[in-house]
């Protein structure tokens, strides 16, 4: 077990009775990487991202995130990720600082830091005057940042992201990969699950998942070389389709 | 005509394919009218009666032989002093006491009548009514048996008291069971959407990877609601007693506390109801329409539950608000304090650790 990773899966399983969601699947990701999690639907990135995270029991396999095992380090594990959901969950009829408030709050920080965090996040992303507004008003584009910088609260050293585009115009689409390549930066893991095959060229390595076995697993210019391919896109359909 | 058509044929396959409507559409009718025809009655089965016999003759043997074997009532306790008659109406199973003062029979012989007193528990003016008429009719029964042998007509007179609400205001049965029933509605209510909601707007998941534990949030969600819960016991208290004349005889500290653990229990249930719904429309459903029903016909609010066919009495067992108006009303009318009301109040602590721990696992199951 490598605990220099900030992820580490070794032969990672999960079966649902006789049908195998996730299978043996291994890979690892170093600090500060932005590792790109692919796959088509029902290929298992769900299921699969879902161990890694702490809400689903593993059927067999090892994995260690953030240093902690998965199977029995759950709670710790939880502590020290952070996780920006599908729907940009953020508590819709509450405002910007009081959902900074709550979720700064449950992970243990401070009233001094959340307060000084929030302000430098209303500051870092421009949003002043709709600090006080109840974050239901706000448009698609503001949520889906607002949602990543909270997911950013505690900072964590990992962070997952889970089809964090979904319904997003391009222009906002790369500001917000902008915003992830700063945290990357930093020093924070990126995990990503994404459609977007354009998407998969921003990362620094990718996996693709078809079935629930990783097929894949390379830089996106190794990949490219590897199957033949002048995009990404190109790469996923010849997996898919294999 | 062929697009309504269309339309029509979409409809129906709504509702065939909803399993949750179907069952509401056909099988809640069937449930309510089963539970409404054997719960509704105002007819009295197997009523505990207490017999203070002073003369243990012939007349009084004879006539609580026949009160025994007759199908409305059955002995239960043989009381010897009269200052046990506080404490049996407190316990709250015996509804009557029919007291034999000494040398009954000698009395009625020599005299050509006799006084027996019936004391009811007219906590429930309805049941006490009708007991007093139905053993009335028995003793009457019993006096025109005796004067078949007799020329001079013997006459057995029945002093009935009627205790603990003597003017039979409905309005003692009226508002505790008002105030349970409410607040047990609007508490589960209350609660069983909060979760349900969660699940909605998609933060149940942020809450799950969150280092949060189960409890914490079961906990977390059930809390506020106590404050806001224990304002609408409050409110209802107060009209209570000064709008209806609610006597308030008994320990006020252990009416609020006995107050809030039946909240805790319906916020609790409230909870469970959150955990097995999907969407806040189902919960708000589970919880305002199949619990109002259960909870107006089986607490004994306004039908005697022991009236009601066995299974029914025992489905009784499980609603909270069954308890709590025991303990209310003893309490309120009859001033009893904890020591004969302690077998209640555990129930209904045992009833809300079980609604807790039974939504924590429920939501611990989520993560699996």
């Amino acid at each position: 077990m490598n605990t220099d990773k900030s992820i580490w899966v070794k032969d990672l399983t999960k079966k649902f009775g006789d049908f195998t969601a996730v299978d043996a699947i291994s890979f690892e990701v170093g600090k500060g990487e932005i590792f790109g999690f692919l796959g088509a639907n029902g290929a298992g990135k769900t299921t699969a991202m879902k161990m890694l995270i702490g809400i689903s029991k593993p059927t067999s396999g090892a994995a260690m995130v953030a240093g902690y095992d998965v199977f029995h380090q759950a709670d710790l594990v939880k502590q020290n990720i952070g996780y920006m959901s599908q729907k940009f969950a953020l508590y819709d009829d509450l405002t910007i600082k009081e959902n900074a408030r709550f979720f700064g709050g449950i992970y243990g920080l401070t009233n001094t830091e959340i307060k000084s965090k929030t302000q430098q996040l209303i500051t870092d992303l421009g949003i002043q005057e709709v600090v006080n507004q109840n974050v239901g008003s706000l448009p698609l584009g503001w949520k889906q940042k607002l949602a990543f910088s909270v997911a950013l609260l505690h900072e964590p050293k990992i962070v997952f992201l889970d089809e964090p585009t979904g319904g997003v115009d391009p222009i906002t689409r790369r500001q917000f990969w902008e915003m992830i390549y700063k945290q990357a930066h930093n020093g924070t893991t990126i995990f990503v699950t994404t459609h977007y095959m354009d998407e998969a060229e921003y990362c620094d390595r990718v996996s693709i998942m078809v079935d629930g076995r990783i097929d894949a697993l390379d830089t996106p210019t190794q990949l490219k070389k590897q199957f033949d391919a002048t995009s990404m896109n190109e790469v996923f359909l010849k997996l898919a389709r294999k | 005509m062929k697009r309504f058509i269309g339309f029509v044929k979409k409809e129906i396959y709504h509702i065939l394919r909803d399993r949750r409507s179907l069952f509401i559409l056909f099988g809640m009718p069937i449930v309510q009218i089963l539970l409404f025809g054997f719960a509704i009655t105002n007819e009295i089965n197997n009523v505990k009666i207490g017999i203070l016999d002073k003369s243990n003759d012939e007349i009084s043997r004879q006539l609580i032989q026949k009160i025994d074997a007759s199908p409305y009532f059955q002995i239960d306790q043989y009381l010897y002093d009269s200052n046990e008659f506080e404490t049996t109406f407190k316990k709250g199973k015996i509804k009557a006491i029919l007291v034999f003062e000494a040398q009954t029979a000698k009395e009625l012989i020599t005299k050509g009548s006799v006084k027996i007193q019936v004391l009811t528990d007219a906590t429930e003016p309805n049941t006490a009514n009708t007991i007093l008429n139905y053993i009335q009719a028995i003793i009457q029964n019993f006096q025109s048996e005796i004067n078949l042998q007799q020329t001079i007509p013997l006459q057995i007179v029945v002093e009935s008291k009627m205790l603990y609400n003597p003017e039979l205001k409905s309005v003692y049965l009226f508002v505790p069971g008002v105030m349970t029933i409410i607040l047990m509605l609007v508490s589960a209510m209350m609660t069983s959407i909060s979760i349900a909601k969660e699940k909605e707007i998609g933060t149940m998941e942020i809450l799950l990877v969150s280092p949060l534990n189960p409890s914490q949030v079961i906990v977390g969600k059930v809390f506020p609601y106590i404050l806001l819960s224990i304002f609408n016991a409050i409110v209802i208290l107060l009209l209570g007693f000064f709008v209806f004349g609610m006597p308030m005889n008994g320990n006020l500290v252990l009416l609020g506390l006995e107050s809030v653990l039946f909240i805790l229990s319906a916020l609790s249930l409230g909870i469970l109801i959150s955990t097995i719904s999907q969407t806040q429309q189902t919960a708000m459903m589970i919880s305002l329409m199949g619990l109002l029903l259960p909870v107006i016909l089986l607490s004994g609010y306004i039908f005697p539950i022991s009236s009601m066919p066995q299974p029914l009495q025992i489905m009784s067992n499980i609603v909270p608000a069954k308890w709590y108006i025991i303990i209310l009303k003893g309490i309120m009318l009859k001033a009893s304090g904890i020591a004969l009301l302690w077998k209640e109040t555990l129930i209904l602590v045992i009833m809300t650790l079980f609604f807790l721990a039974l939504s924590v696992k429920n939501y611990k199951i989520r993560l699996e």
